[in-house]
């Protein structure tokens, strides 16, 4: 058994440095080099190990001034999930007003994590 | 016609018109603002993926975030939404505008030019074949998608790899659209490398580059293209291969919107108004920022261009006596975009540059002056230059240029 390096493009600023990471034969993170500042570092790790992102969408709502809320992720959540916080979120609505910032998922898919509206969205006055 | 008169009056409320007036408001003057929607924001309230605001607000927000922290900074101006400027007179400072309820003639001290950019369609391309339905710019698709909840069809090819292609191709993905590939006709990508990770590798999405579509199938809706490869800009023989697909969406590249204004004031070979580093236009009380100067990668940019053209604006509309116009900027080899054309002989400022093809390291000079070294410098992604002019001779033409630094 022997040690793996694969290689990938840092996100975590524009600059987009090309790193090498080397993983033991069980694929866990030994080393990185090509990073030029830290971040780069606590990335490669993170994606090897357990890659996580924010997840931008939208939730239906109901007698809103428009007919979807956009939503995100608070924090990162882990990327395997996603389709499945997707199913989620796609079957959820909510009701008019939502102000920037509410709750509108609590810990979705017990990742500890919320699902918060990006934006205002007032009642509809009928 | 009802008559109105404002120190500074602002055309379009997206994130420079939204900068300009808080720019202008800091000097204590009177503002207009002037939006064809019927709230500011501009492409922000569709942007509703994160990774803005990192350098406004020190932290990464979504589009409507953004919008709305920004907008609740912004007290005392007043607003014309629904309403469309239709003329201006740029010798007595008058322009006409129509709203829902009329036309208007306003007078100004100064304005701002915030305009931003439009979509290239489709058509611009000149692809021969039908014109079914089913063929949408990314960033109307992007408008049905986030804001009014419809989906453009079921499985989609993306033409050019620009930021919003990338970001629809995720943003398709999720709800469950399927994106059989992103086409680019140029050796390179044509957004950001992190939208390339994130939006494409993240999803098993290909990227195929020196590819595009050569012709369009189908009547009533679009029943698949043909895609071949490209070299030296013409499809190569014997490459075609047909792709089923009911969905074109279209990522070829923005537009600066100065069609109002192309009578007025000097415009770039790139469509873009020729500003200084004032943010000032040839006429003296009229300004621009953000992508109606050229095209930004972040909305940042945009906001602190669009703060300081408000500002500067206003300091015309009290009669400030500001620095003329002394260097003149030109663009040398390696240079395709640059945001600003002239520099008066006052304070440092920010510049935007784009170089016209990747470079591993590149050496960034002005005449024979260097001014930065980059590192993995792309078309696609903006380089800031801060240029102070008492470091530099600005006689005669000051000629930016990029070339690749061998090792």
């Amino acid at each position: 058994m022997s040690e793996k390096t694969i290689e990938m493009t840092c996100i975590v600023c524009p600059i987009g440095c090309n790193l090498k990471v080397t993983l033991d034969s069980n694929g866990k993170f030994l080393s990185v080099t090509g990073n030029r500042c830290p971040r780069g570092a606590a990335y490669a790790k993170e994606e090897v190990t357990e890659p996580k992102r924010i997840l931008p969408t939208s939730i239906k709502v109901i007698g809103g001034e428009l007919p979807l809320v956009s939503v995100r992720t608070e924090k990162a959540i882990p990327k395997k999930l996603i389709f499945e916080a997707m199913k989620v979120i796609r079957s959820s609505e909510v009701k008019a007003p939502v102000e920037r910032g509410q709750i509108l998922i609590k810990n979705i898919l017990s990742t500890g994590v919320n699902v918060i509206a990006t934006r205002t969205v007032k009642a509809r006055f009928v | 016609m009802k008559k109105l008169e404002y120190d500074v009056v602002i055309l379009g409320g997206g994130a420079a018109g939204m900068g300009a007036v808080r720019g202008a408001l800091s000097q204590k003057v009177s503002v207009l603002l002037i939006e064809r929607e019927a709230s500011t924001g501009g492409v922000l309230n569709q942007c509703i993926h994160n990774g803005f605001g990192v350098q406004v607000f020190k932290r990464e927000l979504t589009g409507p975030e953004y919008h709305e922290m920004y907008l609740e900074k912004l007290e005392g101006f007043d607003a014309m939404y629904e309403t469309t400027v239709l003329d201006i007179d740029s010798e007595n400072g008058i322009l006409k505008a129509i709203s829902t309820d009329g036309v208007y003639e306003i007078k100004y001290g100064a304005l701002v030019l915030a305009t931003g950019a439009r979509e290239r369609p489709f058509e611009a391309l000149r692809i021969p074949g039908s014109r079914p339905s089913g063929i949408f710019t990314a960033g109307l698709a992007q408008h049905f998608v986030n804001l009014e909840n419809h989906l453009p069809g079921r499985k989609a090819v993306i033409i050019g790899s620009g930021d919003i292609g990338l970001i629809m191709a995720r943003r398709l993905t999720l709800e469950g659209v399927e994106i059989e590939g992103v086409y680019e006709i140029m050796p390179y990508q044509g957004g950001l490398t992190r939208n390339v990770v994130q939006c494409l590798k993240d999803f098993n999405i290909p990227l195929y580059l020196s590819t595009s579509v050569v012709r369009v199938h189908g009547r009533e809706r679009l029943k698949g293209i043909t895609v071949a490869k490209f070299a030296n800009g013409k499809p190569v023989d014997g490459t075609e291969r047909f792709i089923n697909c009911d969905t074109l969406i279209a990522s070829v590249g923005l537009i600066s919107e100065n069609d109002l204004v192309e009578k007025n004031i000097e415009i770039s070979s790139d469509g873009g108004a020729v500003v200084d580093d004032l943010m000032r236009t040839n006429v003296d009380n009229i300004f621009a920022a953000g992508n109606n100067i050229c095209i930004h990668d972040l909305v940042d940019f945009v906001t602190v261009e669009g703060e300081m053209a408000g500002r500067n604006a206003a300091r015309v509309a009290k009669n400030e006596k500001m620095a003329k116009r002394i260097g003149i900027f030109k663009k040398g080899k390696g240079i395709r975009i640059i945001s600003v054309h002239y520099t008066t002989a006052s304070d440092p400022f920010k510049m935007y540059v784009r170089v016209d093809h990747p470079m591993n390291v590149c050496t960034l000079r002005m005449n024979d002056t260097n001014l930065k070294t980059v590192l993995n410098a792309k078309p696609s992604e903006m380089i800031e230059l801060t240029f102070d002019p008492s470091k530099h001779n600005l006689k005669g033409n000051l000629v930016l240029s990029a070339t690749e630094v061998k090792r």
